[in-house]
Order: C-alpha cells, then sequence, then structure tokens
C-alpha cells in the first residue's frame, strides 16, 4: 500500500513535469536544458542546498498548520493571509518594544505571530462552526483582507524611518532589534534556527494528531462530523481549534520570515507560500512527517524555479502550473488508490488487445 | 430634482455599478448553473484568469474584441472540461481540485502573458453601444442603455437562465441531478452528461467573465487581475440562494459598493486606499454570514455520483 501511494505521487509529479515541458517547448526553449537546471540547480551547491531550506521552512510550518485543518475537515486556503498578519505582528512588537531584554522580547515576538495568525485562521473557523460559512471562501478574502491591511501597515505607521527621512519610501519597516534575530547557522547563508523550529514542530504535531485525544478528535471530526457528534464531540470547538492552529502555525512561518530571513516586514515577503504548503501537505499526503521531504521538494522546485528563469528565461510562473496539475492529479490519483482493481482490470483489458493484435 | 447631489456623479456610480456587475453576474450565474447539478467548481478564479488572458490576447493579436470573446468562452469551456473530468469522472474531492484548478489558471494565465506580452500593453476593447431610443431617454437612459454589448448579454441571461432552469425538461434534470441523482439515474438520464454539460456551460460563462475584466472594462491584463471575484461570484451563488433573481440582487449589491469606492477614489475623499480595497472582501463575509439558516443547497451538492452506492 505504501510503496503504490509513493509510486503514485511520484507519477503524479512526473505528469506535471511533462505537461510544463510542453508548455517549455511552447515557449522555444529546451526542456531538457531548463529541467536540468532547475532540478539539479538548487543542489549543485552548499549555497544552493542552504536557500532550499530557507524556502522549506515557511512550506514545512504553515503546510503543517494545513494538515491540521484539512484532517479536521476544515479546508484552510488562507495560509498566505496568515503569513501576513505572523509576519506584521511579529514586526510590529519587535519593534515597539525594542528595549526588552531578549529572554522576554524573543519570545514575546514568537507568541504576537503566532496569535495574530491564530486570530486570523480562528476567524474563518469560528464562521464555519457557529454560522456554516464556507471556510474556502471566508479564508480566500481573509487573505485578500490580510495583503490589503499588511500593506496599509508597511506603507503607513510602521514604515521605517529612514525611508521617509530619504523620501525613497520603499514600503518596508525598520530592521528588527538585532536581538530577536534567529540565528544563522551557516556563515553567509540564510538558513538560520527557524528550520530546526518547523522540524521540532512537525514533531509536536505528529504527536498531537496521532497521540492525543485532542488529536483522535479533531480527526473525527474530520472523518465525519455527524459521528462525531454522537460520540459526544464538541464538533464547533474543535472545527475551531483547528484553525487558530492551523493559523498560528502559519504565522509562525512569516515570524521565521521575518527574524531569520529579512530582519523587517517587506513587500511581497510570502510570495505564494501560503499556497505552495497546500501543495506540500497534499504531496505529503496529509501526514505531518510525510509533508518534511514533501516541503524540501516543493521548496527546490521553488528555488529550481527562480534559477530556470535566469538561465534560460523561463518564467518562474511555471512553478505555478506545475503545482496545480501536481493538485490536481494527486486528488485524482487517489480514484486509482482507493481502486486497486480498477489498474488490474485496465492492464489486462490492454494485455488482452495486444494479444489479439499479435 | 437632484439638487444635492450632482447629477453626473450618479450617473457615473450608478452607470460604473451596471457595468462592474457584470464579470460577477456571468461567472455566478455559470456556478449557479454547475452548483445545481450538484458540483461545487472552486476553480472559477482560475477559469476567469484564463479567460481574462484569452480575451485580451486575441484582442491584442487580432484587434477583433469578438474574437477575444469568442476565445475566452473556449478556454473556458476546456477549463471546464478539465474540471469536469476529475471532479465527475475520477469522483476528486470537489474543493481540493478547485484549489488546484485556480492554482494552474494563474499560473498559466501569468505563464503565457510574460511569454507572450510582457510588459504593459493596452488594447483598443469594446465600445460602449447606445441603444436607439433608449439611451434618450434622460437620466436612465445614461445610467442602463449606454454600456458594451456583454452587460446587455449578461442582464438578458438572468430571465434565460430562470427559464431554463425551471421550465424546461433539461433544467429539471439539472435540478434533479443535484438533489437526487440516484432517481435521475433509474429514469435513465446521464447523470455524468448532465454534469459534463453544467461544467462546460459554467466555464464559459466563467471565461467569459474573466475577458469582460480585461477585454470590456480595464482594456488591458496584469497577473492575478481576477483578485479573488471568481470566489466572490460563488460566495453570491450562495448569498443568491441558487436563484438567477438572487444571483442579479448580489451582483448588484455588490459592483454598487464596488462602484461608490471607486467614486470615492476619483472625486479625491480622503479615504485610505487598502481600506477601500478591503470593503468588497468584508461584504463577502458578512454576505455569506447573513446567508446562515437560509441556506438550502442542492442536496446532492459536492458528492461525486458512483452508481449502486447509496447517497
Amino acid at each position: 500500500m505504501r510503496g503504490r501511494t509513493i509510486i503514485v505521487l511520484m507519477m503524479a509529479l512526473l505528469g506535471a513535469l511533462l505537461i510544463g515541458a510542453v508548455f517549455i517547448l511552447l515557449a522555444k526553449s529546451d526542456p531538457i536544458r531548463a529541467y536540468q537546471v532547475m532540478l539539479t540547480g538548487p543542489f549543485s551547491s552548499s549555497f544552493g542546498i542552504t536557500e532550499v531550506l530557507v524556502r522549506t521552512t515557511p512550506l514545512l510550518l504553515t503546510g503543517l498548520g494545513i494538515i491540521i485543518s484539512f484532517r479536521s475537515g476544515v479546508l484552510n486556503i488562507g495560509g498566505e493571509g496568515q503569513i501576513l498578519v505572523g509576519a506584521i505582528a511579529s514586526a510590529g512588537i519587535a519593534l515597539t518594544f525594542p528595549s526588552l531584554p531578549m529572554l522576554i522580547l524573543f519570545p514575546l515576538v514568537l507568541l504576537s505571530g503566532a496569535i495574530a495568525g491564530g486570530i486570523w485562521g480562528g476567524i474563518a473557523g469560528v464562521l464555519k462552526a457557529k454560522l456554516n460559512v464556507n471556510e474556502i471562501l471566508s479564508t480566500v478574502m481573509l487573505n485578500q483582507i490580510a495583503a490589503q491591511l499588511y500593506l496599509l501597515l508597511i506603507r503607513g505607521i510602521l514604515i521605517d524611518p529612514q525611508e521617509v527621512t530619504y523620501g525613497t519610501g520603499v514600503p518596508q519597516t525598520a530592521l528588527v532589534p538585532q536581538a530577536v534575530w534567529m540565528t544563522r547557522l551557516i556563515p553567509g547563508a540564510r538558513f538560520n534556527t527557524g528550520f530546526i523550529m518547523a522540524l521540532v514542530l512537525a514533531g509536536l504535531v505528529y504527536y498531537l494528531l496521532m497521540h492525543t485525544t485532542v488529536g483522535y478528535r479533531l480527526r473525527a471530526v474530520g472523518a465525519g462530523p455527524a459521528a462525531a457528534r454522537y460520540a459526544g464531540i464538541n464538533v464547533p470547538f474543535y472545527m475551531s481549534l483547528s484553525m487558530v492552529l492551523a493559523g498560528a502555525l502559519a504565522g509562525l512561518a512569516g515570524t521565521v520570515e521575518v527574524l531569520g530571513v529579512h530582519h523587517r516586514a517587506l513587500e511581497d515577503i510570502s510570495s505564494g507560500y501560503g499556497f505552495s504548503a497546500i501543495v506540500a501537505a497534499l504531496f505529503g499526503r496529509l501526514h505531518p512527517i510525510g509533508i518534511i521531504p514533501a516541503s524540501i521538494l516543493f521548496g527546490a522546485l521553488i528555488l529550481g524555479a527562480d534559477m530556470m528563469q535566469r538561465a534560460v528565461s523561463i518564467p518562474a510562473a511555471i512553478v505555478l502550473v506545475i503545482q496545480g496539475f501536481v493538485i490536481l492529479f494527486v486528488v485524482a490519483s487517489d480514484y486509482f488508490i482507493r481502486r486497486p482493481e480498477l489498474l488490474n482490470r485496465w492492464r489486462s483489458r490492454w494485455f488482452r488487445r495486444s494479444e489479439e493484435v499479435s | 430634482m437632484l439638487d444635492f447631489i450632482d447629477q453626473g456623479i450618479l450617473i457615473g456610480v450608478v452607470a460604473t455599478g451596471i457595468r462592474l456587475a457584470t464579470p460577477y453576474l456571468l461567472a455566478a450565474l455559470g456556478e449557479m448553473l454547475s452548483q445545481r447539478a450538484g458540483v461545487f467548481n472552486l476553480g472559477l478564479e482560475g477559469i476567469m484568469l484564463m479567460g481574462a488572458f484569452a480575451g485580451f490576447y486575441l484582442t491584442f493579436v487580432s484587434q477583433s474584441p469578438m474574437l477575444g470573446l469568442l476565445a475566452a468562452i473556449l478556454v473556458g469551456a476546456l477549463m471546464g472540461l478539465l474540471m469536469a473530468f476529475v471532479s465527475v469522472t475520477l469522483q476528486a474531492e470537489q474543493g481540493i481540485s478547485g484549489i488546484g484548478l485556480s492554482m494552474l489558471g494563474w499560473g498559466l494565465s501569468g505563464l503565457f502573458f510574460r511569454l507572450y506580452v510582457d510588459g504593459i500593453q493596452t488594447i483598443a476593447g469594446l465600445k460602449p453601444w447606445k441603444l436607439p431610443f433608449l439611451s434618450e431617454i434622460p437620466l436612465l437612459g445614461m445610467m442602463f442603455f449606454n454600456h458594451n454589448v456583454i452587460v446587455y448579454f449578461a442582464f438578458l441571461l438572468v430571465p434565460l437562465f430562470w427559464f431554463v432552469l425551471f421550465r424546461t425538461t433539461w433544467g429539471l434534470s439539472v435540478r434533479a441531478v443535484g438533489m437526487t441523482p440516484q432517481a435521475v439515474d433509474t429514469l435513465g438520464v446521464s447523470v455524468t452528461g448532465i454534469r459534463y454539460q453544467c461544467l462546460i456551460i459554467g466555464g464559459m460563462m466563467a471565461g467569459l467573465a474573466g475577458a469582460t475584466l480585461t477585454v470590456a472594462n480595464t482594456h488591458m491584463f496584469a497577473d492575478n487581475i481576477t483578485a479573488g471575484r471568481g470566489f466572490i461570484a460563488i460566495a453570491l451563488v450562495y448569498f443568491g440562494r441558487w436563484s438567477p433573481w438572487g444571483i442579479l440582487a448580489g451582483s448588484l449589491l455588490f459592483s454598487m459598493a464596488d462602484s461608490f469606492q471607486l467614486w470615492v477614489q476619483v472625486l479625491g475623499i480622503n479615504f485610505p486606499y487598502e481600506l477601500a480595497v478591503m470593503l468588497p472582501y468584508m461584504v463577502t463575509i458578512i454576505a455569506l454570514m447573513v446567508s446562515y439558516g437560509r441556506v438550502w443547497p442542492p442536496a446532492a451538492l459536492g458528492k461525486p455520483y458512483e452508481r449502486g452506492v447509496r447517497g
């Protein structure tokens, strides 16, 4: 079963890459050379590998949240907005209280990112649990609202005073105090302790979902809300909780982008991580450990697409196309995973045909 | 008569509102049809983006807006077919496949734009078509009868959709497929066939809705130009309770708010730009909240149909 699942996933990725190759051909480029850059480029230097992990971290954190919510039956696509509110809350708190001792400020900044994200996710969760508001629609709307709120703040009250003084007006906050920067693990690279934090949280989410009562109840609500209600589980509460947790994890992803990568909140800080995390979570079959290799894979694809854009000038937007096809293929392949007999039937039909021909 | 408000502004707000209602109306009517047949097409945003690009590009190359609109309808039909294959034939979870389709449309339209156009290009687009006599009516003429041809088309589709859905055999089949597919299947009507038809028509309408944004309204294309309008259109289906008239009311409510917001900016009233942009999304959430308790979706909505399995 597990072996076949991996084969089906690999076929889904391969299929998406093959379709991507058609579009590279349409762009009058050589797909083999383009994919060579895209797939091997990120791993051809140690700096490349650290940059893969820099992109893996937000995918992993946000993806863990996606797993919790999807497993609880809530189709949360609000990762993007939750990342943004987490980032701006962390930057805002860090810049408001720069003189607090590091031992207080650092946890406070982490917490503010998680709380802001948790509230943002929680809104969609409570609306679904109490008022039956479709979560896909509400999270999309919350993404758009968060994006505007984020811009309003980095262009307005949180803008770097230097940008105002020099009149350059780049919409970004000032650098956050050095005391809260996440330690960079390799000199000269942006790779930081945020990745370690994400790995630890993956372990914690695994434990929570698979080995605690709360996790069991969350999964029960996801498997069948009616049955869960008969079993005495407070369905609205656990639905809301799943979204609060999902938002908190995505909010932390935003915090790591600020504290570990950019050291400030700037425009386009998330660049689609919230959506790619859904792909990574589905590709990891919604398992808190399975998502670790999946987010490394998609982190590498995102970086590889950037490299490809520079090397053979194929727009990096192609990675979105590939991700879209990966989702469609993975979700469609469930049909075959659920019905192994179908593959066998088709196989025997093909065999029969080839016999007739020969 | 209306001396407390400038007549020109009033005409402007209403006329812009009517024009902005078109993409919502087209996309939401198509989505209503898909949902009435029991399929939740969340890929609307992606289809609209593809339609927006196809319409823009063909108009850009051929200088003919009509050709652009036709291309958008065709691309929409293909995207609808893809959604039908994944969610009807392969019985995939409809919410997730819709997310996939949205990402696909977002990526593909952005990719093609960078490959074949790149940079800001404007097209001639559709010209308003003044209806003879009707556009001569003072006040009302300028508000309602001085628009491009898609606007009239979209508003005429509302009674047409009502008629097809509630007064024809095909419409009855569509509604029945969304309620009790087993019963329809027993009567020899193809559940799969009806769902494919509805998703393809819905796709064509979403493609046209996307092209409305580029060919008729802005005369340009930009990455992610729909900015969530596909999802707002889906929300309008809930808000309109799966009825063409409800969707008409919802679309107008939204587009009037949108138009008001635009005019506030045009007139230079001091109001933060970002808050104004946020407004339609907040209104959507509120609209979804007040729909609570009144919502009776088609019973089989979101459930793939499998012969021999009790629903």
